[in-house]
């Protein structure tokens, strides 16, 4: 007897017992169902944590010489965070002694940033992130111009108030008209728009449009930072070995500048997107361990369902395996017509439980804000795992069934 | 006349507990091709081990089992299996039907086993159901057919896939007279078309329809006549196939 012909036998016996066959599959359905909602919803958030939250926050190949780090993912001790504030902080001079240091080619741009109130007209939009930097802080972030231009070497040189805006906050302070060579004031000065940045969409449902960038030097800078102090050096390398190279030298560049001896830790921070990744990685590593166990859980609970049904089933169908042996079936027909009908019946619940998963997943993606990204991965894993759980427990069951004997088995009621 | 069958002292001895039960006691029988044989016997006599081991669904403790030239009587399971796809065409009692399968479904089941291809399945399952007058009735589950229907159903299961000998056990056991009576006609039939018959029965105007009567007792041969009517078990004779048995002899 062909493979085919086993499959035919399990379907036609499936089909006739829809509920049962439904019942004797729900515990693989739901383990495999689990296996692709918990991937998807995973994998999405972290493609989600990647490029929005990290690459939002700091960006790619980058990386931030701080007085300490910004992101706080992990519990900070009442002593940490004490030291870290006696630190000294980053100075216009410490930012210009690195940046000479570091030979790796890099793109620099000083950095200091606080919330501020920006009126206009009467209006007042209030919790703007205003961004005091240098010129390559446009490139460093890619930031892309929709109207007007970013500010010039010249104008940050000459500290010139120029502001280059969020587009929400264009959009709010200035509506309806083209916010370009408009004047808005932060903090009593005057400051003239030349620019709108693109829509950067949101994090974790928080605009990230509404911001403004100007000249670090400005006047008013004493408004985000005191004079002379940032909040951080960014640098940008072109590749992430490069990004390490230059991280190296930065940080020999401040050792010796702040004169540290090699058993005296760095009184300085790095910042970069895979720390600030850290704590979701933990997570999600934490997910992916503790995936297997549950997934596995659930499958073990499905096989011995079905084997129970298919013992039952070889109990119930012991008159139709004596006549299918008195008609001439072997050992292994019998075999694989009940190993073939197990791997069918976990089959059948490993395909709807991949359907129900990928429900589950759209579902968490259409109404939550987390991503669902479905991983190609898990759908075969999901199919593997459903035929040799279906094999599996099939095994026992058939093996009971190929060994009757016909002659009982023909007698049975 | 070949021999179809050819047995020569069998005996099947069963185990129970730490008795041992001799159910054949030395069995030697010769059956030729196209012979339409009946075996007898009251309960107790071997009749349905001598089935069991005829159809090659058990085998005997000792003695020699030739079907077809074939010695039978210590081959594997997976060999015996084979030698009851091909040789043997079982009818029981009780139809013994696939309950969720049509009726050309469990018709085509010894070719499946056969390894048949769908198409020759088809035609030789169709072929097998017109010849026993169900051609209508290819589709029909046998809940849905009667018993004679169901029992014809069998036969031609049983003829499919062109057995040596067509086994039935008490073939009409569960049927009534008239039905009964239909079945042996179909026997009857695929006897005058050359198939051999041997029908295991207690019941002797069943038996009747037989050209030879072997009867069994105590696990050994007590009569075997080549006879319409084993006079042993005759209660009310029939001058008819008397006539037609005495013309015979």
């Amino acid at each position: 007897m062909s493979f085919l012909e086993a499959a035919r036998f399990a379907f036609r016996t499936i089909r006739a017992q829809k509920l049962k066959s439904f019942f004797s599959l729900i515990g693989v359905l739901i383990g495999v169902t689990f296996l692709i909602a918990v991937v998807s919803v995973v994998q999405g958030m972290n493609r989600y944590m990647v490029d929005r939250f990290a690459n939002a926050l700091i960006g790619a190949n980058t990386f931030e010489l701080r007085q300490r780090p910004s992101i706080l993912t992990d519990d900070v001790t009442e002593d940490v965070w004490r030291e870290w504030r006696r630190r000294p902080r980053i100075s216009y001079d410490d930012a210009d002694y690195v940046r000479e240091r570091i030979r790796t080619p890099a793109t620099f741009a000083k950095f200091c940033s606080d919330r501020v109130n920006v009126s206009y007209a009467g209006k007042v939009a209030k919790d703007v992130d205003l961004v005091g930097t240098e010129e390559t802080y446009f490139r460093i972030r890619n930031y892309e111009i929709t109207a007007g231009r970013t500010f010039t070497a010249q104008e940050v040189r000459a500290a010139v108030p120029v502001l280059v805006v969020g587009s929400e906050l264009a959009d709010k302070l200035i509506p309806k008209l083209d916010p370009i060579g408009k004047t808005v004031q932060i903090g009593g000065l005057p400051y003239r728009v030349i620019g709108v940045i693109a829509k950067q969409g949101t994090l974790f449902g928080i605009s990230l449009d509404k911001f403004a960038v100007m000249p670090f030097n400005a006047p008013g800078r004493r408004l985000i930072c005191p004079i002379n102090i940032l909040d951080a050096l960014i640098v940008r390398a072109d590749d992430p070995t490069q990004m390490q190279r230059a991280q190296a030298e930065a940080e020999a560049a401040m050792r010796a500048r702040r004169q540290l001896k090699p058993d005296q830790a760095n009184n300085f921070a790095f910042q970069t997107a895979e720390g600030a990744l850290s704590t979701w990685q933990k997570i999600s590593r934490i997910l992916f361990l503790a995936l297997p166990g549950l997934v596995a859980i659930s499958l073990v609970v499905g096989g011995i369902v079905i084997m129970n049904i298919m013992l039952m089933a070889v109990s119930e169908r012991t008159r139709e395996i004596g006549i299918r042996k008195a008609l001439g079936a072997r050992r292994r027909d019998i075999l694989a017509q009940f190993v073939v009908e197990a791997a069918a019946l976990s089959s059948a619940g490993a395909v709807l439980g991949i359907g129900l998963g990928l429900v589950l997943a759209w579902v968490v993606k259409a109404f939550t804000p987390l991503p669902a990204a479905v991983a190609p991965w898990s759908v075969a894993v999901g199919v593997v795992l459903g035929v040799t759980v279906g094999v599996a427990a099939g095994v026992y069951p058939a093996s009971r069934a190929s060994r009757l004997d016909p002659i009982v088995a023909l007698r049975a009621e | 006349m070949t021999g179809v069958i050819r047995i020569r002292e069998l005996t099947r001895a069963y185990e129970m507990g730490t008795e041992r039960i001799l159910a054949l006691r030395g069995v030697t029988l010769d059956i030729a091709r196209n012979e339409y044989v009946a075996i007898m016997g009251p309960s107790g006599s071997g009749k349905s081990t001598m089935m069991n081991l005829l159809g090659c669904l058990d085998t005997p403790t000792s003695g020699e089992y030739w079907l077809n030239g074939e010695e039978v009587s210590r081959l594997s399971d997976d060999a015996l299996a084979r030698v009851r796809n091909r040789e043997i065409g079982f009818v029981f009692q009780t139809f013994n039907l696939l309950p969720r399968a049509t009726a050309l479904h469990n018709v085509e089941l010894p070719l499946v086993y056969a390894g048949a291809g769908g198409r020759e399945r088809r035609e030789r399952g169709l072929e097998a159901l017109d010849r026993v007058g169900l051609a209508d009735r290819v589709h029909h589950r046998p809940n849905e057919l009667s018993g004679g229907q169901r029992q014809r159903v069998a036969i031609a299961r049983a003829l499919v896939n062109r057995p040596s000998i067509l086994l039935a056990d008490e073939p009409t056991g569960n049927l009534d007279s008239v039905t009964s009576e239909e079945i042996m006609r179909v026997f009857a039939d695929l006897h005058q078309g050359g198939q051999t018959v041997i029908m295991v029965t207690h019941e002797p105007d069943i038996a009747a329809h037989a050209e030879r009567t072997v009867v069994l007792r105590d696990g050994r041969v007590e009569s075997d006549r080549r006879t319409r009517v084993p006079d042993a078990f005759t209660r009310a004779a029939d001058p008819e196939s008397l006539a037609a048995s005495a013309a015979a002899r």
